[in-house]
């Protein structure tokens, strides 16, 4: 069996098509599009890498990696951080709360699938 | 396969449109079904007469079935893969998917277009995106629909065995997320065009002013002849004057109006205008004030023949525009800071010196202006205290096709959205060269 990978993203359609491409390369996916209790999900599912998008409902990626980052069993968990905003801040603020990788939207499919496989190897 | 190629697939797809059985339109084109069937299915290539012909039974125009659209339309796939050099190799050549999924490939280049025209739309307004947070949300709306969309579309395109139920899934989701994008789009444009002006209670004081001056082309004819009596009049009417702070504004530039009115009348500045040319040099002698009365007096001067295009702008000392009028072919930056080549900043480092040069911000235009630019003191001077500077600038429209007998400066609107490359000027990257 595949490693897993929890996507936390609230636009259905983008969550479907990287299902769909984590699935075909092996990968086990679960998917969360809330940020309200995404902790908790995650606390609860124990994937080996996350993909959060930083603009979620009821709470931003940010503070949910923050978050994780402060809890024990998730502190060196492989976070890949989405985001439309590209800019060198955006970028600067998601490594200093902890994120493993940073991606600008809209991104291809295979840059997606090499950051995983960078991230977690299989 | 090359292009006319396809001519058979395209003549197939338009008789079945049709509700025409092979057999027919081979009897009207005067030819055997059987050879139709070749035609039809890419095996025989045909020109000359028989597209004739059968373009005539089929009533379209030949260039329909032979190339034009479908040539734009390969190329534009061929972009889509070029786009995205990362993804996986595929066997198909462009040509090949178009052949066998000509509706699939159609909806694949429109879509890929609609994505480029809204990237380049997402580029020109991030100058907003920085300050205007409704923007910013919206925008990352139009984002997240254009990834999905990337991202389906990335699918179909390089998965050539992909399940018939997961294409059409898939087919849905990007039918979907075009309608959406279209939609949210259009929201995008209406809020732009409307401007903050029209939301209430969101728009600055300064922004009210604005839109009043705007809504009155910047000239108030009741109020030439004098009368104060007409200025809360015409306060209690304006709808966009929301705050008490934008009446103030409002009312202090009126009251200032009707100062100008009375030191420089209507008339004589535009005999001045028509005599001497639109400097606000002769109308600032003629009547003895200072140059930025002048100027202001020129910019509300109302549209005649013979008199050109006036905008004008005005900063502070810390180089914020406190005054735009803006005309049409030079953009003023509606938030951030301006192009620090502007005469306007280059009038600060030297006040009371008049500076005239003739500028352009878009040389792949005829749109020249001539800027008259001074810094002068914003209030009367005191002892024992450094005055405090306003700079303005007078941007005159020349008129199309008038020889340039000077050099002219190229200028841009604001640093985070000019293409000039090597600008000694420039304090931040340009996103249209440098990207987000």
């Amino acid at each position: 069996m595949g490693k897993h990978v929890l996507v936390i993203e609230d636009e259905p359609n983008i969550i479907e098509a990287i299902s769909f491409i984590l699935s075909r390369d092996g990968w086990t996916v679960a998917t969360h599009s809330n940020g309200h209790d995404a902790v908790d999900v995650v606390r609860d599912k124990s994937p080996d890498l996350v993909i959060l998008d930083v603009m979620l409902p009821g709470k931003s990626g940010y503070d949910i990696l923050t978050e994780l980052r402060e809890g024990e069993a998730t502190r060196d968990l492989p976070v890949l951080m989405l985001t439309a905003r590209g800019q060198s801040k955006d970028r600067d603020l998601a490594e200093r709360i902890g994120a493993s990788r940073f991606m600008t939207k809209p991104f291809s499919n295979a840059e997606v699938l090499e950051a995983l496989r960078e991230l977690v190897p299989q | 396969m090359p292009q006319g190629q396809l001519t058979g697939t395209r003549i197939r797809e338009r008789r079945i449109m049709q509700g025409m059985r092979q057999a027919e339109l081979a009897q009207k084109a005067g030819i055997s079904a059987s050879y139709l069937n070749l035609i039809e299915h890419n095996r025989r290539r045909i020109g000359g007469k028989l597209l004739l012909s059968l373009a005539e039974v089929l009533g379209v125009e030949p260039s329909i079935l032979s190339e034009g659209a479908e040539a734009a339309m390969l190329a534009t796939l061929g972009e889509a893969r070029a786009a995205d050099p990362s993804a996986a190799p595929v066997e198909e050549t462009p040509e090949a998917f178009a052949g066998r999924y000509p509706g699939w490939a159609e909806l694949l280049t429109r879509r890929h277009r609609r994505v480029l025209e809204l990237e380049r739309t997402v580029e020109t307004l991030t100058d907003r995106l920085t300050h205007d947070p409704y923007l910013a949300a919206a925008l990352h709306e139009v984002i997240s629909t254009v990834t999905a969309i990337r991202s389906t579309a990335g699918i179909l395109a390089d998965t050539p065995e992909l399940e018939p139920e997961w294409r059409d899934r898939f087919h849905r989701n990007v039918n979907e997320d075009a309608a959406r994008l279209a939609e949210s789009a259009q929201a995008l444009v209406s809020y732009l065009d409307e401007g903050a002006e029209e939301q209430g209670g969101l728009a600055s004081p300064q922004e009210e002013l604005e839109a009043f001056l705007k809504d009155a082309n910047y000239h108030f004819a009741q109020l030439e002849n004098g009368k104060r009596s007409e200025v809360e009049t015409m306060l209690q009417g304006a709808d966009v004057l929301q705050s008490v702070a934008g009446r103030g504004f409002a009312r202090s530039y009126l009251e200032r109006y009707i100062e100008d009115g009375r030191d420089m009348p209507l008339d004589q500045v535009l005999a001045c205008v028509h005599e001497y040319g639109p400097d606000p040099s002769s109308v600032a002698q003629m009547f003895g004030v200072s140059l930025s009365r002048a100027m202001r007096r020129m910019a509300e001067l109302p549209k005649e023949d013979g008199i050109p295009e006036i905008g004008l702008v005005s900063c502070d000392a810390s180089g914020t525009l406190i005054f735009r009028k803006a005309i049409e072919g030079f953009a003023l930056p509606r938030f951030g800071a301006a192009c620090p080549k502007w005469p306007l900043f280059q009038a600060l480092s030297r006040p009371m010196v008049p500076i005239r040069q003739v500028v352009e911000q878009d040389p792949r235009g005829d749109a020249a202006f001539v800027a008259y630019a001074i810094s002068e003191p914003a209030t009367p001077p005191k002892f024992g205290e450094d005055p405090l500077f306003h700079a303005h600038m007078l941007i005159v429209s020349r008129a199309p096709g008038a020889r340039r007998e000077e050099r002219t400066a190229p200028l841009g609107v604001s640093c985070r959205i000019c293409p000039l490359q090597d600008c000694a000027g420039r304090r931040e990257p340009s996103i249209l060269t440098d990207g987000f």
